[in-house]
């Protein structure tokens, strides 16, 4: 473990990675994740490794295909709308069997968006996002010490499963500084074994080996197969963290950086003598349904507080499965979570309010809407157009 | 004296070996093979003279060149 | 008994799935004769494409990875920074390398990644069953273009050769063709100097062939020859576009 040092999120993940072993990094620009690819060219070589800017992030995904498929810790940041070009790497990463770390400093959403972190890609993360049935190892800092010590974590889950793995971070968590320590002591990738399914050089006379996509025999045995190294995962892995869950009256739910946010709903309904808990998973797939289900089950009732319009929220409800009422607390779009917004949607649970409290019904009320067109602006065919 | 042997399971008949050959010695087998095909086969060895253009152009590889 | 010429040691015994007289074989087997007279089978690691040659990982006896459309230099990129000592190529089609991977094509060359690209030219979509391809000649018919192409709706034909010249990391670029004996001469000597500049360090290094696909042209092969030789040569002219190979 290191002493405690001041470092800004973005860059103690990038050196996280490094002393993790990432040996490959490929990047596009893309604010607010640029600190990672920075950092990198600075230091990826010194360590012996290669950085490349990419002309792309669909190039920079599939450089990364590349150097994965060498057995080298590799691996890859953006943010929001440059994950989404990432996808068509990221599902032939899967499918191919490939262990990467892939980082998404997400901001807000849908399309350009805004550049304030934000929780709008929960879905894309943790339903695979490509192409196809597959998944993606999620894992949900909300610290920069997190985000400095996860990488390690991340590379050996990718590579215990052979698949992709991703550290979801936000724009907040990526450009704060906060003090932190490494857990861990540098590692030198060269002082780890080779992998048996690597292309590399080979001068012992080994028999070829291929990094298949599609294996070309039979594609429902090969992802009928990999579902059990998914469900396995889900068994083994989920992990989560919990505060004043046990025995409270409203359970929150929240990842990242707005489960920090609820620790401060947690602590000032404590000091009104309201018992409020929080769940925080960390790994997003596998979700930790099943302890969330128990916790749930004695709890008057779930609330999602999230940065994002209804999505982790129906996770929830999966765990929940009816048993307990669930609501959602929303900041979508680089809208952001504090202590009082949070209490607020809490009193409304208890008291029977609605405010803070977000339903997409509800919300629409007596919302009508029709598409119109102006006969009067010309006609489609009208090559002069207006009167 | 060269000699060529045709593996005709890996012939698809599309005689490009046939058309390079200087000396027109190849022709196309009047037996069908495995693959359904009507391999490309040797018809006059006596005016083989080893120069491999059929091999070359063979995008099958399913022609060897020998000399005994 | 001597062996004049055979199947070279670096490819497979596999069978080849593509259709009557296609250049893709005869390329691969210039490349396998290449790995065995350089003797670099054992540090070779191959890129396979998506299209005809999507199965080219099981006819090259090196080790292979299958990628994405279009991305075969981004992955080559990866690869070779990872393993500067392996010898790294890329085989692409036309499609694949000269409309969705262009960007991949162009900034490998721009970085001059010491890979060699082997280019199938062929006018056509091949697997996906013969849709207009960047390639395609004006007036070609394609099931996209079935009135042929026409400047006015698809634009003209594009020549990568003379395209990635321009680039000052592009540092050897040779068109050739395998529709003759002497043709498949020439085209083997500038696979192996391909080859060979990145034994040697030289940097990014494409060949561009000119492959007939008589399927997907709806013609005899010795019609499809015709076609290489009458149509797209004009179009697409043999030779050499740059050669930095010594400098």
């Amino acid at each position: 473990m290191t002493e405690k040092t001041l470092r800004k999120g973005n860059e103690a993940l990038a050196e996280g990675a490094i002393r993790a072993g990432a040996r490959f990094f490929a990047g596009y620009p893309i604010t607010p994740q640029n600190e990672v690819p920075e950092y990198m060219s600075a230091y990826m070589a010194e360590a012996g490794g290669a950085f490349v800017q990419a002309e792309s992030e669909v190039a920079a995904i599939n450089m990364v295909y590349g150097a994965a498929s060498t057995g080298t810790r590799s691996m890859t940041s953006s943010s929001s709308p440059g994950i989404s070009l990432k996808q068509e790497g990221i599902t032939y990463l899967a499918s191919a069997d490939l262990p990467c770390l892939i980082v998404n400093v997400m901001r807000g959403g849908p399309g350009l968006g805004s550049i304030s972190g934000s929780q709008g890609d929960y879905f894309q993360a943790t339903r695979g996002g490509g192409n196809g049935d597959y998944h993606v190892i999620v894992l949900a800092p909300n610290s920069v010490e997190e985000l400095g010590n996860f990488p390690k974590l991340g590379f050996e889950l990718a590579e215990k499963y052979r698949m992709p793995c991703m550290i979801l971070a936000d724009g907040i968590l990526g450009q704060m500084m906060e003090s932190m320590s490494f857990h861990f002591d540098p590692i030198d990738p060269n002082k780890l074994g080779k992998f048996d399914w690597a292309v590399d050089i080979h001068k012992n006379g080994r028999k070829k080996n291929n990094v298949f996509s599609y294996k070309g025999d039979n594609l429902i045995a090969d992802v009928v197969e990999r579902a059990k190294r998914y469900g396995y995962i889900e068994k083994t892995e989920a992990r989560w963290e919990e505060r004043e869950a046990e025995n409270c009256d409203v359970l929150l739910v929240a990842y990242g950086l707005s489960s920090r946010a609820c620790l401060e709903a947690v602590n000032k309904a404590k000091e009104e003598g309201l018992k409020v808990g929080l769940f925080r998973p960390i790994t997003l797939w596998p979700f930790p349904s099943k302890r969330l289900a128990e916790l749930a089950a004695k709890a008057k009732a779930v609330l999602s507080v999230e940065q994002s319009l209804g999505q982790l929220v129906q996770d929830i409800k999966l765990a929940v499965n009816g048993k307990t009422p669930v609501y959602l607390n929303a900041y979508p779009a680089g809208g952001q979570p504090d202590g009082h917004s949070i209490l607020t949607a809490v009193h409304s649970i208890l008291n029977g309010g609605r405010e803070g409290l977000f339903d997409l019904q509800e919300h629409a009320g007596d919302f009508a809407y029709e598409c119109k067109r102006d006969t009067s602006l010309g006609m489609q065919g009208d090559l002069k157009g207006g009167k | 004296m060269p000699r060529i042997e045709v593996d005709a399971n890996k012939c698809k008949a599309c005689y490009l070996c046939v058309n390079a050959c200087p000396k027109k010695c190849l022709g196309k087998s009047d037996t069908i093979s495995k693959k359904g095909y009507f391999p490309a086969e040797m018809k006059h060895p006596e005016n083989c003279i080893g120069c491999a253009m059929c091999y070359m152009m063979c995008p099958d590889i399913a022609i060897t060149v020998i000399k005994d | 008994m001597t062996i004049i010429a055979k199947k070279p040691a670096s490819l497979t015994d596999l069978p080849m799935h593509y259709c009557p007289g296609c250049g893709h074989g005869i390329v691969h087997r210039l490349m396998g004769e290449t790995f065995d007279e350089l003797k670099i089978a054992d540090r070779v690691i191959g890129v396979a494409p998506v299209g005809c040659a999507v199965f080219a990982d099981s006819y090259f006896a090196c080790d292979m990875v299958q990628g994405a459309h279009g991305r075969g230099p981004a992955i080559a990129t990866g690869i070779k920074r990872s393993k500067p000592e392996a010898i790294v190529f890329s085989y692409q089609g036309d499609g694949d390398l000269a409309s969705i991977g262009m960007a991949e094509i162009v900034h490998a060359a721009v970085r001059s990644e010491n890979i060699t690209v082997i280019f199938i030219n062929n006018a056509i979509y091949g697997m996906t069953g013969g849709q207009m391809a960047p390639t395609t000649l004006v007036g070609q018919v394609a099931t996209t273009a079935p009135k042929g192409r026409d400047p006015k709706l698809q634009g003209w034909p594009i020549n990568m050769c003379e395209m990635l010249a321009q680039i000052t990391g592009a540092k050897y670029l040779e068109r050739v063709a395998v529709d003759s004996p002497q043709h498949v001469m020439q085209a083997k000597k500038a696979i192996k100097k391909a080859f060979e500049n990145q034994v040697n360090g030289v940097g990014f290094s494409m060949v561009e062939v000119l492959s007939q696909c008589p399927t997907n042209w709806y013609a005899s092969v010795p019609q499809a020859l015709e076609f290489v030789r009458t149509k797209m040569m004009p179009q697409y002219p043999l030779g050499v576009f740059k050669d930095e190979g010594g400098k």
